[in-house]
């Protein structure tokens, strides 16, 4: 926009690659910072965006590739020479020590000790004055950083980073939780430093903000980089065509299913407390429903609201045609709902219990119900477990084998089979295929299509857009805690549901 | 559970071997710490701290701890004394005691696990509330002048002593039973392992809890009917200690302090290692003195090896996790 920057790269991130177990975060990611430069980098969830500010401010090391500062490859990841060349990263959730005073925040880590380690508390102060000064804040150096409110938190943040002489700072989704004069203010700041000479890299989903602020724009995808842009020359429908352009190669073995009566209908479901309002969407026995969003529209709170965990404050759920109120697990479990969480290894499955023990976790009572004494039924346990195995292929040893030993497919497997012994009526996956292999996601794929075929109703949570064209009969986008939008199978394209998902105009995100 | 049960037997086999090796010691040096009254006082001196560790390794299972067990013990103790001074028949008198507990214990279980408080500071006021408050009521008098019939529950010294320890062993057995092969059981050992977990699938901890905290108070209430029986009065500051024991025999039988890992086998023995140490130390002529230093240093060398142990085990999981990503 106003001046093309022309001092020259201070950071340079060259074909770096990275892959986490078996699963290739970033594959060729570029980039190039200039100093005085606001450079934005853009990409769906998982694009790779994340691993690159992590190589970056070097809490991970890269695979491949190089990053050059100032000319200069460098040669130690770790956090402490990231921050020795200068660059600094201010994340969504600011990371302040809440307990201690903004000067004491601003001194930590730079401040020289006068003799004996005695604190020079007049400096500390002074300096902090002057720190915030700089960007702009009227923020007393004496007050507790966690009595501040979240946007003056984050200049304290910016303050720090300048504090430590930053050449580069990353700003990761700034934007996401702020009101729209906080915003405004935060763009003023950003263009000061950066009329300063500062090289900023400016991360957003809210792709209208760029074109005011941003001098340049990289795309990321797949863990590589589209390409990068000036500002000036590019539209926001190109760049979400950029972000999206991947064809839809992959096959899936989505096949047409008679749709049933509905299973789970919501009628202007919301809590307040999980920052979910107004849903309404019906899913119907033989359905697969895909919803779509960015991380933190509101996707996996209201699958938690379904299953309880979380239990709505507004509206009204119905389960198979009866009203009902869904208090806790249990409860939905009662009523034929399962569920199974994002993130398998966090609570999805108990990764210290052997494969059998975890399979028959939700219908324990099936086993001990009715026998003498309500002794638990080993025997048929076993077989059960064995059952299972074998019909879903899951390669584990045994099935006495810790399930935290077996490979991230094979876990998923267990943790749908637990929920297929319950023989829901409703199921949600939240992001069923995450971080697994090609092999067992095609499996898990036909495994829910072989479930819709007996009339379950299943809800599908998906950062992956060809997975939610691939697999949905219907899909709901969600946005700012709500269904923005239901797309029928052949009405939604990859374009249309990413645009969808970013939504307008500053709709400042619940 | 072939895996699961090899790994665990592994938690048992130091006490087990700390414990033969005290046997051996004391059968080589003292042979007639064998003879069988001697046998019969240390089982009937333990077998109250075996019902309360039974409790304790439902609770520590469970991810959570009571320190407040020996001050509902003094509690029961005197509420046993005075019932059966107040004329209320035997039959009935152990029933209303073990509900005592139960309802001692469900208070703990309601403030842990429903309200999600933290167990070691709610027991904590809990052991100084019930002892204190004995204090004031019973202006630390002890209850004297028990009916005949409450001495031995009525019966003769010799068979009441076979109840006493038959009892102890029948509860250790039907729990030992149940932890393995009930639906509750395994529900313990999931919310040990993994509470949000466990509620995905379905199981609320806070149940689970609840239930594990009133049958530790149900099995306080039995023991101290069971010991108060043994004596002709009962003190006001019955059970002094007896947390302590519970606890580092629960410990000690290879029961991750964290939860989820554990069985009564291993409590067994943990009680068993340190009723025997001090009667062992007298027939091996060391001056008793030494009993809680050495008591001691059994707890200290079980966390050490549990350490160790668990350390291995999870940094296994830390380089198998971590490697790919570091490569």
């Amino acid at each position: 926009m106003l001046i093309a920057p022309d001092r020259g790269p201070v950071l340079q991130a060259i074909d770096v690659a990275k892959s986490y177990g078996g699963v290739r975060a970033l594959r060729g990611a570029t980039l190039e910072l200039c100093a005085g430069e606001v450079h934005g980098l853009v990409g769906e969830n998982g694009a790779g965006k994340s691993t690159l500010i992590k190589i970056l401010t070097g809490a991970v090391r890269p695979d491949g590739g190089e990053i050059v500062v100032e000319g200069r490859p460098l040669l130690q990841h770790s956090p402490r020479a990231a921050k020795a060349k200068g660059i600094a990263a201010i994340y969504q959730q600011p990371a302040l020590f809440p307990e201690l005073s903004v000067a004491e925040n601003l001194a930590t880590g730079v401040e020289a000790h006068r003799a004996w380690g005695r604190i020079d508390w007049g400096a500390r102060r002074a300096r902090a004055v002057q720190l915030l000064a700089r960007v702009g804040a009227r923020i007393d150096p004496d007050a507790e950083a966690g009595d501040l409110s979240m946007p003056e938190q984050q200049l304290v943040e910016i303050a720090r980073a300048l504090g430590a002489d930053a050449k580069v700072l990353i700003l990761d989704e700034p934007t996401a939780s702020l009101a729209y004069d906080d915003a405004r203010n935060l763009f003023r700041v950003i263009g000061e430093l950066r009329a300063r000479g500062v090289g900023l890299i400016y991360i957003t989903h809210r792709l209208e903000e760029l074109p005011e602020i941003a001098d340049r724009v990289t795309v990321l995808r797949d863990g590589q980089t589209i390409g990068t842009r000036d500002m000036r020359d590019v539209t926001r429908d190109q760049l979400i065509q950029m972000m999206v352009g991947r064809e839809l190669s992959a096959v899936f073995p989505k096949r047409a299913v008679a749709i049933g009566e509905p299973m789970l209908e919501l009628r202007g479901v919301g809590c307040v407390p999980a920052g979910v309002r107004d849903v309404t969407l019906d899913v119907r026995a033989g359905e697969i429903v895909g919803v779509a969003g960015l991380v933190g529209a509101g996707r996996t709170a209201l699958a938690r609201i379904v299953f309880g965990l979380t239990p709505a404050d507004a509206g009204e759920i119905r389960v198979r045609g009866r009203r009902v109120s869904i208090g806790s697990p249990a409860e939905a479990i009662a009523l034929g709902i399962g569920y199974c969480p994002e993130d398998r290894r966090q609570h999805g499955i108990v990764p210290e219990m052997p494969v059998s023990a975890n399979v028959t976790l939700a219908a324990l009572d099936r086993f001990s119900d009715g026998r003498p004494l309500g002794a638990f039924d080993f025997a048929r346990e076993r077989s059960v477990a064995a059952d299972y195995v074998r019909r879903l292929g899951i390669r584990t040893p045994s099935i006495f084998t810790r399930v935290g030993s077996l490979s991230g497919g094979n876990q998923q497997k267990v943790a749908l089979s637990r929920w297929l012994l319950t023989e829901p009526s409703v199921l949600i996956l939240d992001e069923p295929t995450q971080g697994i292999d090609v092999g067992a996601k095609a499996e898990i794929h036909s495994l829910m299509v072989g479930l819709a075929e007996q009339g379950v109703a299943i809800v599908m949570i998906s950062s992956e857009l060809p997975e939610i064209l691939g697999m949905s009969d219907r899909v709901a986008v969600m946005r700012g805690g709500t269904v923005v939008e239901v797309l029928g199978r052949d009405e939604a394209s990859q374009e249309h549901l990413l645009a969808a998902a970013l939504g307008g105009h500053a709709a400042p995100a619940a | 559970m072939t895996t699961a049960r090899r790994t665990q037997l592994k938690r048992e086999l130091p006490p087990a071997a700390a414990l033969a090796g005290l046997l051996l010691t004391v059968a080589i040096a003292a042979p007639s710490f064998f003879a069988a009254g001697n046998l019969r006082d240390v089982a009937l001196n333990n077998a109250a701290t075996l019902l309360v560790a039974v409790g304790m390794t439902l609770v520590i299972l469970g991810g959570e701890v009571d320190i407040s067990v020996a001050s509902q013990f003094a509690v029961c103790s005197v509420a046993a004394g005075m019932l059966a001074r107040s004329g209320v028949p035997m039959t009935l008198l152990p029933l209303a005691i073990v509900a005592l507990g139960a309802a001692l214990g469900a208070l703990n279980g309601v403030l842990v696990g429903v309200l999600r408080l933290p167990s070691i500071i709610v027991t904590l006021a809990m052991f100084v509330a019930w002892r204190d408050a004995l204090r004031w009521a019973t202006e630390g008098a002890w209850v004297q002048d028990l009916p005949r019939d409450f001495q031995w529950l009525g019966l003769a010294p010799a068979p009441a002593q076979t109840v006493i320890v038959g009892v102890a062993f029948a509860v250790l057995a039907l729990f030992a039973w149940g932890l393995r092969s009930s639906g509750a059981g395994r529900a313990l050992y999931t919310v040990g392992s993994d509470a949000e977990a466990a509620r995905l699938a379905g199981i609320e901890p806070s149940r689970v809890l609840l239930g594990a905290f009133v049958v530790l108070g149900a099995l306080v209430g039995l023991a101290a009917t069971l010991n108060a029986v043994r004596f002709t009065s009962v003190p006001s500051n019955a059970g002094v200690g007896l947390e302590l024991k519970a606890i580092a025999a629960v410990v000690i039988g290879g029961t991750a302090i964290s939860g989820g890992r554990g069985r009564l086998l291993g409590t067994l023995f943990g009680v068993a290692l340190l009723g025997t140490i001090g009667t062992g130390l007298a027939f091996l002529g060391i001056n008793p003195f030494w009993e809680k230093a050495i008591q001691g240093g059994i707890i200290l060398a079980a966390l050490v090896s549990d350490a160790v142990i668990g350390g291995l085990e999870s940094h296994v999981r830390f380089v198998s996790r971590a490697r790919p990503a570091a490569g």
